[in-house]
């Protein structure tokens, strides 16, 4: 590899020709402070515009300041990143951006995790000149569903339309307007309702400010808890166990499971549960679809359509009711595990301690903040009354536990509350992308085949790379599995099928870079892909010690279908645990 | 946000994916279509925007961030006469600021609104490159050169 | 030209366009017609003569009769006297402003005399919407020559020798650009011709596409063939329709003569160019701006490297020079690299073009060989200040450059010695200032446009422009401290120092000059509250004196806010606190009784 030597501080050192100085400099130990830039190489998502000129520094010969992020290093370059001249600049260019930036920190939603404030505090900004007749760009704040956009707060570093349109390929964000008045936001500056957004929240994972942030549903819950005439009910999804722990200062991909179930129990809810039980669920009823399309595929059955999709992820379902709504058929019918929660909670439990459905909260913590969406749909409810009432983010459980003075670092591991908290290691790897259909597979190999997995880690299945695919032994029947995570990378596998070229059986879908472990409520990785790769190895572990790791071995999923429903992809089943789609495109464009 | 609504009708669609298809329904001529669009509409309203968008295959959320971004496209019908006057450094050091006070003071609107009855429009734009002219002063397609205040009843008289 | 014994030549620039240069030709054809003259005397419309404070202009040939501010209606009595009795018009003819006399043709005129015209060569000159006159004024034979003679190396030697650098402003060697082009592999290049002239105050490149488009036609031609392209853009202001209009029909003549489009003269080299339209971005004069602009996104520029000769428009090699680059080319072409290097300074040859605009009596375009002075083009070119005032200083490269004042009158123009002094060669505006102009205002207006124009993607510019705008606003208003000027100026120097693109690192630039050039005004404003050019509103009075007044109430009547009080035949006062400055007072006075202070 060709090489380049350079001095950066007076320390030499030799990096690989195209190394920017920034990286350089972070092998020197030296961190020069960035505020735009961003880079989660391991997904291969990189944003550096250049617009916030915080990481700007000296190099000899050159006129003006060098940005760092996107300056590459050249032979005998002379870097000095901590002159006079370069920390004036730094200051002057954060009282620039602190000038034009609303200063209610006190009560800002993204208040201690702030990068700007970080970043504020860093350089050491004391006052801000001329303020007192510096005109603030000001804009209309938008609340969706799931989402605030408060631009206000926006300072351009175009995280949020790289990750909306270069990743993700939904489009819905854009810089608009020039100059002072500049942000990013929908079309016609409308709100998020009525654009292509998903609800994935990739949006709101990177902003480093306030401009941001999830909708809180936190007080709703804590009104439900404390009304003495409501059973409240919580599921937790499986990514939020290996990513809660950050928030309370742990070490990334710490698994806090027991930890999380206690401080839940503490929080007040009559009945933690376990959304990886739902996760189970979903095996049977996606899994059973897939061998049912798939056989009748095998016997020539033109309507049985092949690859079938996964249908876990809100987002992902957002992405195609707007982007591919003549493909509504192709995906599986199946319910996410939230909803199939909420259904089976708000019936068969509801039944089973003898109250009525109104009576019955059903409080979801997940990743996510598509979910929030979700559990809002029409669909999703029975005389209005939905089966998920309320949708939380990991984040917003910290902050719903630091608010109840609950120190979960030394609380005891409790258990899950049976029946629907009991899981396998099938529904906990939901959480990682590749996930759900390595799940699927362990089922599904041995319906199909009727013979026992000797082995469950199909490891061929999981990794970062966004797009992975993988051809599966079932027993003579090749089964080719494609995965893609990142709705982008999603988008290039729909396109195949759309036109006919796609070879796959199944295709697991996941809107979020990393599956749930990255999704848009976790608790925020300020850029670092390391921490999103420790919640996947954590996701693993958990399965590992799990002493049942195939859905359809779960004895209270087997109970549930005894009981109540029957058999996977019975009538029962179809009313409560699948759903049907839309065209979504139709619902919000502005009429012509 | 738009605040105007309009109804397309089947004609003004077929024109834009006309114009669309003049371009190959090219991502990269979206300049040139929202060029032609604007000639014909007299604004480019979100609805048209969001045609172009479906033929063009761009997000619509991009069409508006191009839209927003060059001041020559604008969202806002013009009036009939739309009154633009030069800003540039020529007209400006010649008195332009004055006529465009005028202006104002005349037809009783800012810069960048129409009149009541949507007659008149102002707009101030950069050089025109008349400098021989300053200040200028168009009307429509019509310029007005060396305009002083005490001109501009006069040419508004024109186009009683 | 055979054909006919006279021609009559009228510019349709812009300029005299406005000024009803059209009616005017028709007018003139009309009476042709009516004579029975149309056999002999042909009615040519032209591009810009470049005197355009003196059009609609008419000249006829061969006589090289230069008439001036011709109206329509004077159509009848060029046409009687001139044409047909041979006496030329005397009241239409320029005027000496020194010696009173008239001046009949323009080589004998001040605004003519110091010029050199090479990339305007043909503007004023030929009928820009017929190409035979361009071929007939050696048009075409440039590319002719390179084609069969010469090699794409030869070629760029050839403009490297010749010391050419761009006339966009960045002033970049033009041969080394093409080196540079040319050495990237790639299967396709783009050859693109940056005519988004955006300056305000500017109109050179607008003005040689009026009159001379082929010149930049054949120029892009060259470049393609020494880069390897076959395709070639003109970016080009929506807001210029006539320019639009004739390289439409430029480049349609240049097709159907076999000049542009495939195996052009008889070789195996093809080329062809098409338009793209700006829509009003100052900042897409950046380049990289420029391309994403043609690529149908927002005109925001990103960082070098990767230059365009690497990866530029659809992330191909693509080499971009400015219309005046190219209008140059095929003249150094045909009269060879010696000839161009002989013209201008050490560092800056050949000629450039300047428009020349503000408080000057000769307003227009003009074209001197680089290394003449400031005085020799503001004073003898440009005839000195409007209204016999006092020269206060000249701002060149428009809102990205800088003001110069008396002591750099002398001062030979170059690229070099213009950064020297503090301001830039820019596209190539001159906007001259008189005594009445207020450096902090200019400032502010500058600053103005600068905001305006941001795209908003860097923080210094879209923020620290901003904020720059608005404490001069606060000095304008009488609300500054002497603390402010060292903001000023250290805001000013990060700006420069760290934004993304030569919009933001050169937009402090007429704040900086003016604040070294003027201290004592920009102290006076801080200070003493007071603006000693009488432009900032907030720190002038209007004070009537006791003296003078005869109490006659018409300032107390005319005042839009009873701000004057008095009786009649007695003293009048102005109440400061009610006083809006509007000045109806002091227009209205006919006794000189009321003053500014």
């Amino acid at each position: 590899m060709e090489t380049v030597k350079l001095t950066i501080d007076n320390k030499e050192i030799e990096v690989p020709r195209g190394t920017t100085i920034l990286k350089a400099a972070k092998e020197l130990g030296i961190e020069i402070p960035t505020l735009c830039y961003m880079d989660l190489h391991d997904l291969n998502i990189e944003n550096k515009p250049g617009g916030c000129r915080i990481c700007v520094a000296e190099v000899q010969g050159r006129r003006n300041l060098a940005p760092t992020c996107s300056t590459k290093c050249e032979p005998g370059m002379v870097v000095k990143t901590h002159t006079a001249r370069v920390l004036n600049a730094r200051r002057t260019v954060m009282e620039f951006i602190l000038s034009d930036h609303p200063k209610d920190c006190l009560i800002c939603p993204k208040s201690g995790t702030c990068e700007l404030q970080d970043m504020a505090h860093r350089l050491g900004i004391r006052e801000i000149p001329g303020q007192e007749f510096a005109e603030m760009s000001t804009y209309r704040q938008d609340t969706s569903p799931s989402i605030i956009r408060e631009l206000n707060k926006c300072i351009m570093c175009r995280r949020c339309e790289m990750m909306c349109n270069d990743v993700q390929t939904v489009g819905a964000l854009s810089a608009f307007n020039r100059g002072f008045t500049a942000a990013v936001g929908p079309a016609f500056e409308q709100n998020l309702e009525y654009s292509s957004c998903t609800y994935c929240g990739q949006c709101v994972a990177v902003c480093p400010t306030g401009a941001l942030t999830e909708v809180n549903h936190v007080p709703q819950v804590l009104k439900a808890l404390n009304d003495p005439t409501k059973t409240v009910v919580v599921q937790t999804a499986p990514a939020v166990r290996a990513a809660l722990g950050e928030e309370f200062g742990m070490e990334p991909g710490t698994l806090v499971t027991g930890k999380m179930t206690a401080a839940l129990r503490a929080l007040g809810f009559d009945y933690v549960f376990d959304t990886d039980f739902a996760a189970d669920l979903t095996i049977m009823e996606e899994g059973t679809e897939l061998l049912d399309r798939l056989s009748r595929h095998l016997k020539g059955d033109k309507s049985a359509r092949i690859p079938i999709l996964t249908s876990c992820c809100p987002g992902w379902v957002n992405f195609f009711e707007y982007y591919y709504p003549d493909m509504k058929d192709v995906p599986s019918t199946a319910k996410s595990p939230q909803q199939m929660f909420g259904a089976v909670a708000k019936s068969y439990f509801a039944e089973k301690i003898g109250i009525n459905r109104k009576d019955m909260v059903v409080v979801s913590i997940m990743p996510c903040l598509a979910k929030k969406y979700e559990c809002q749909r029409d669909e999703f409810s029975v005389d209005g009354n939905p089966d998920v009432d309320y949708s939380i983010s990991t984040r917003e459980l910290a902050a719903f536990i630091r608010q109840a003075n609950i120190d979960i670092r030394n609380l005891h591991d409790e258990d899950f509350d049976s029946p629907l908290g009991e899981s396998t290691g099938a529904g906990v790897i939901f959480g990682a992308t590749g996930g759900v259909i390595e799940a699927a597979c362990r089922t599904a190999y041995e319906i199909f085949t009727g013979k026992k997995l000797d082995r469950l880690d199909f490891t061929e299945l999981r990794g970062m790379e966004g797009v992975r695919s993988a051809t599966l032994d079932f027993n003579g029947t090749p089964i080719k599995i494609g995965i893609a995570h990142g709705l982008g990378n999603a988008r290039k596998l729909l396109d195949d099928v759309k036109h006919g070229r796609s070879e796959f059986t199944a295709i697991e879908v996941m809107a979020c870079p990393g599956g749930c472990i990255g999704g848009g409520g976790q608790p925020l990785h300020h850029g670092d892909s390391e921490i999103i790769k420790a919640r996947a190895a954590a996701i693993y572990t958990e399965d590992r010690k799990k002493p049942l790791r195939k859905s359809h071995e779960n004895p209270f999923i087997i109970k549930l279908y005894e009981e109540y429903l029957g058999k996977p992809g019975s009538e029962k089943s179809h009313h409560l645990l699948h759903t049907h789609y839309f065209d979504r495109k139709d619902k919000i464009l502005v009429k012509k | 946000m738009s605040s105007i609504k309009i109804e397309l009708r089947k004609e003004d669609v077929d024109f834009i994916k006309e114009t669309c298809s003049k371009f190959n329904n090219d991502s990269q001529e979206l300049i040139n279509v929202l060029h032609g669009c604007q000639e014909h509409f007299g604004y480019l309203p979100a609805e048209v925007q969001e045609v172009i968008s479906e033929y063009l295959n761009v997000p619509v959320a991009k069409i508006y961030g191009v839209v927003t971004f060059y001041s020559f496209f604008t969202m806002i019908p013009k009036g009939k006469h739309p009154i633009s006057i030069c800003m540039g450094t020529a007209c400006y050091v010649r008195g332009a600021e004055k006529v465009l006070e005028e202006f104002k003071k005349e037809l009783g609107i800012k810069v960048g609104e129409s009149t009541k009855d949507n007659k008149f429009s102002l707009s101030s734009l950069r050089c025109v490159g008349a400098c021989g002219l300053a200040p200028v002063v168009l009307v429509g397609d019509k310029t007005y050169g060396r305009v002083a205040p005490d001109d501009v009843k006069g040419i508004l008289k024109e186009y009683e | 030209m055979s054909k006919y014994s006279m021609h009559l030549l009228v510019c349709g620039g812009t300029g005299c366009h406005a000024a009803e240069s059209d009616a005017i030709v028709c007018n003139l054809r009309d009476e042709l017609e009516a004579k029975v003259l149309t056999d002999k005397v042909q009615v040519i419309k032209t591009g810009c003569f470049g005197f355009c404070e003196k059009g609609p202009i008419v000249k006829v040939m061969p006589d090289n009769t230069f008439y001036v501010q011709v109206k329509p209606e004077d159509t009848q009595t060029i046409i009687d006297e001139h044409i047909i009795k041979g006496r030329k018009v005397t009241r239409l003819l320029f005027k000496d402003p020194s010696t009173k006399e008239a001046v009949s043709d323009s080589k004998h005129m001040d605004f003519y005399k110091k010029q050199m015209r090479i990339a305007l060569r043909n503007c004023g000159f030929i009928n820009p919407e017929n190409i035979d006159e361009y071929i007939a004024r050696d048009g075409y034979q440039a590319l002719g020559k390179v084609l069969t003679e010469m090699t794409p190396d030869q070629v760029i030697r050839e403009i490297k020798e010749s010391g050419q650098r761009g006339r966009g402003g960045g002033g970049f060697s033009t041969g080394l650009k093409w080196e540079l082009a040319k050495k990237s592999v790639s299967d396709e290049k783009y050859v693109v011709c940056n005519a988004d002239e955006g300056d305000p105050g500017a109109f050179m490149d607008r003005s040689v596409l009026e009159g001379d488009p082929h010149s930049v036609l054949e120029a892009m031609a060259i470049c393609g063939y020494c880069i390897g392209s076959s395709t070639g853009l003109i970016y080009i202001r929506a807001e210029y329709p006539l320019a639009i209009q004739r390289l439409k029909i430029a480049i349609n003549q240049a097709r159907e003569n076999g000049l542009l489009g495939n195996n052009i003269f008889g070789t195996n080299f093809s080329f062809d160019i098409s338009l793209k339209y700006g829509a009003g971005a100052f900042v897409c004069g950046e380049e990289t701006a420029l391309i994403h602009s043609m690529e149908g996104l927002r005109g925001e520029p990103t960082i070098k490297p990767p230059f365009p000769a690497e990866s530029g428009y659809l992330g191909k090699p693509t080499n971009v020079n400015n219309v005046e680059t190219f209008a140059s080319i095929p003249a150094i072409i045909l009269k060879g690299a010696k000839w161009y290097s002989s013209i201008g300074t050490e560092k800056s040859k050949g000629t450039k073009v300047f428009a020349l605009a503000g408080k000057i009596n000769n307003v227009g375009l003009i074209e001197v060989p680089m290394g003449t002075t400031l005085r020799e083009v503001i004073f003898e070119i440009g005839g000195g200040i409007k209204n016999g005032k006092k020269f206060k200083g000249v701002q060149t490269g428009g809102p990205s450059g800088g003001c110069l004042t008396e002591k750099h009158l002398d001062t030979p123009i170059d690229f070099d010695n213009l950064i020297a002094a503090g301001s830039m060669m820019g596209s190539g505006a001159m906007i001259v200032l008189d005594e009445d102009d207020c450096m902090v205002s200019m400032a502010k207006f500058f600053l103005d446009f600068t905001v305006e124009e941001s795209c908003g993607k860097c923080a210094p510019c879209r923020i620290g422009n901003k904020r720059l705008h608005e404490l001069l606003g606060q000095i304008c208003e009488g609300k500054g401290k002497i603390q402010d000027l060292d903001r000023l100026k250290n805001m000013s120097v990060v700006i420069k120092d760290t934004s993304l693109c030569g919009l933001g690192q050169s937009s402090p630039n007429p704040v900086l000059s003016m604040m070294e050039n003027f201290r004592d005004e920009y102290l006076a404003h801080v200070t003493d509250k007071k603006c000693p050019a009488g432009q900032c509103k907030s720190l002038m009075k209007y004070i009537i004196n006791a003296e003078n007044c005869v109490g006659c109430t018409a300032c107390a009547r005319v005042c839009p806010v009873n701000a004057i009080t008095g009786e009649r035949k007695e003293v009048h006062l102005i109440n400061q606190e009610i006083c809006i400055k509007c000045g109806a007072c002091y227009e209205k006075c006919k006794f000189d009784a009321i003053y500014i202070s």
